[in-house]
């Protein structure tokens, strides 16, 4: 479904991504593993369109977007749950979330906005309050449900669970596991190992623009460069 | 001295002048709350609109408020080819150069007005001009009641065109969110061109109101702006409320100023008001922190 390529990225002079191979497949959520600054959210932030790529090819559907705009890509059905969330704070949450049908999924935008509210309660709620005023983790569910109601085909979810208690870490993973079960493909873009390898098909490790492992999910959470770096033992 | 019936009808006098003070201020903060710039050719472009109007009427003989459809549309149109062509192309992502390009358009549009239409002041002879209303002790010329009643519906109907159209929500979600709003899919750019575009457009519509009873000079837009920047800094930077509230706040501020000082010092009170506001609450009656 998405096939990166020899992804060259960066800002401005500083090369990030030296060289990106990654691919997801149709209902499988891929887990994109690496501590902060290995350059995750520039590969997302160049997939998603938002900034154009040094070189190198990505593909969706067999259509290569590298350097398309971020209309086109949310309307061939690739959407983004950035980091940090990115909801609209003046305007309501009912709002956010029609938003997010705004360039894909606007003909079943109010079954669309039925199917997210029975998902998150919560923000049933407080559909009049505006975004702002939401906690962290209210934001984030607010953020999955804005790009769920774009219809997405394969869904980019960046650090999901930063900022989250422990609690709702565990009821994020439950969530993600379950979109995908509906059959949806995910790329997980997380720092939170353990926890990604366990509902991951397959995994990525990203270090310092580079992929340095990859491979099933359930091998990966054996691997002894793994453990260590990340798991400390 | 202090007569109520004189009170009310100054009152009454600067709401009504506070109409068209709301339109053009409404214009300058929707431009600052997507753009994040004060738009410097405000001025120059409402004495174009104006020049417009006069030049419709002169020519075709259009009447001002006749005229309100085709105006708007037209300043819209300029507004948002003038920012995709210009504006958007040559600030380079920096929202400081916008602020350079539409000083140095102001400069121009001036010049070229000063040009192509000299520097002789142009009125408009309409038949209704002379024709008063009269509510209560004051007299109230019918044009000036036209326009207070005109610049309330038109805001209205933006402000609901803000809050339930989905380019009115796109147009707030990126005044604060911008890359939260190309990850949904909107044209960030496109949103830009449309908020600079709504913006003129008011200015079109101030300028058929003004019209039947103000003058065109090359110059006339400025004083209009001044008043109107004070307004957007008394309503808070780019809120929307705040740029209606303080409309009428500043007209009547104008007008009383004018009935107790005098024609010549009523706009001590406006320039008052702006330091005040500085020193007291920077943000303004409506504005966020952020």
């Amino acid at each position: 479904m998405l096939e990166i390529a020899s992804l060259r990225a960066g800002y401005g002079a500083i090369e990030v991504l030296r060289g990106v191979d990654l691919a997801v497949g149709a209902g499988e959520i891929v887990a994109l593993l690496g501590s902060n600054g290995a350059g995750k959210s520039t590969l997302n932030n160049n997939v998603s369109g938002l900034y154009r790529p040094f070189g190198g090819t990505i593909r969706f559907d067999g259509h290569d977007i590298a350097g398309a705009p971020s209309t086109r890509i949310v309307e061939a059905g690739l959407v983004q749950v950035p980091e940090g969330r990115r909801v609209f704070p003046t305007l309501a949450v009912r709002d956010n979330l029609e938003l997010g049908s705004y360039r894909r999924g606007k003909a079943a935008r109010a079954q669309n906005l039925e199917r997210v509210l029975a998902m998150f309660p919560r923000l049933k709620e407080r559909l009049t309050q505006s975004a702002g005023t939401l906690s962290g983790g209210e934001q984030q569910m607010l953020a999955i449900g804005r790009g769920l109601m774009a219809e997405p085909r394969l869904l980019i979810l960046d650090e999901p669970s930063l900022g989250l208690s422990p609690l709702l870490v565990e009821e994020m993973f439950g969530l993600i596991g379950q979109l995908n079960r509906q059959g949806l493909a995910i790329l997980l873009v997380e720092q939170n190992v353990v926890q990604s390898l366990a509902i991951a098909h397959r995994a990525y490790v990203l270090e310092n623009g580079r992929i340095a492992l990859s491979g099933k999910a359930s091998e990966l959470a054996e691997h002894p460069d793994l453990r260590k770096s990340y798991l400390g033992h | 001295m202090l007569d109520p019936a004189f009170l009310f009808a100054g009152i009454l006098n600067g709401l009504l002048a506070g109409g068209i003070y709301v339109l053009v201020a409404v214009g300058l903060t929707l431009i600052y709350g997507v753009l994040h710039i004060i738009n410097f050719a405000h001025g120059s472009l409402l004495m174009l609109a104006m020049y417009a109007v006069f030049w419709l009427w002169r020519l075709l003989g259009v009447d001002p408020y006749a005229a309100l459809p085709v105006v708007i549309a037209g300043a819209f149109a300029f507004g948002f080819v003038l920012y995709r062509l210009l504006i958007g192309r040559y600030n380079h992502g920096r929202d400081e150069n916008i602020l350079l390009i539409t000083l140095g358009l102001s400069i121009v549009f001036d010049n070229a007005a000063l040009l192509f239409f000299g520097g002789d002041t142009q009125t408009i002879d309409v038949p209704y001009a002379g024709t008063f209303v009269e509510i209560g002790a004051a007299f109230l010329p019918l044009p000036k009641i036209i326009s207070f009643v005109a610049s309330l519906l038109i805001c209205a109907a933006l402000g609901l065109y803000m809050a339930w159209s989905d380019t009115g929500k796109a147009i707030r979600a990126v005044a604060k969110e911008r890359q939260g709003a190309r990850l949904v899919g909107i044209d960030v750019e496109n949103i830009f061109a449309i908020s600079y575009g709504i913006g003129i457009a008011c200015l079109g519509a101030a300028a058929c109101l003004l019209m039947p009873t103000y003058y065109v000079t090359p110059t006339s837009g400025h004083a209009f702006v001044l008043v109107a920047f004070t307004i957007v800094v008394l309503g808070g930077m780019g809120s929307f409320v705040g740029a209606a509230v303080g409309g009428f706040l500043i007209g009547i501020t104008e007008s009383l100023g004018g009935l107790f000082l005098g024609e010549q010092l009523g706009q001590i009170g406006i320039s008052l008001i702006f330091i005040l506001i500085l020193l007291f609450k920077p943000t303004g009656l409506f504005g966020s922190k952020a």
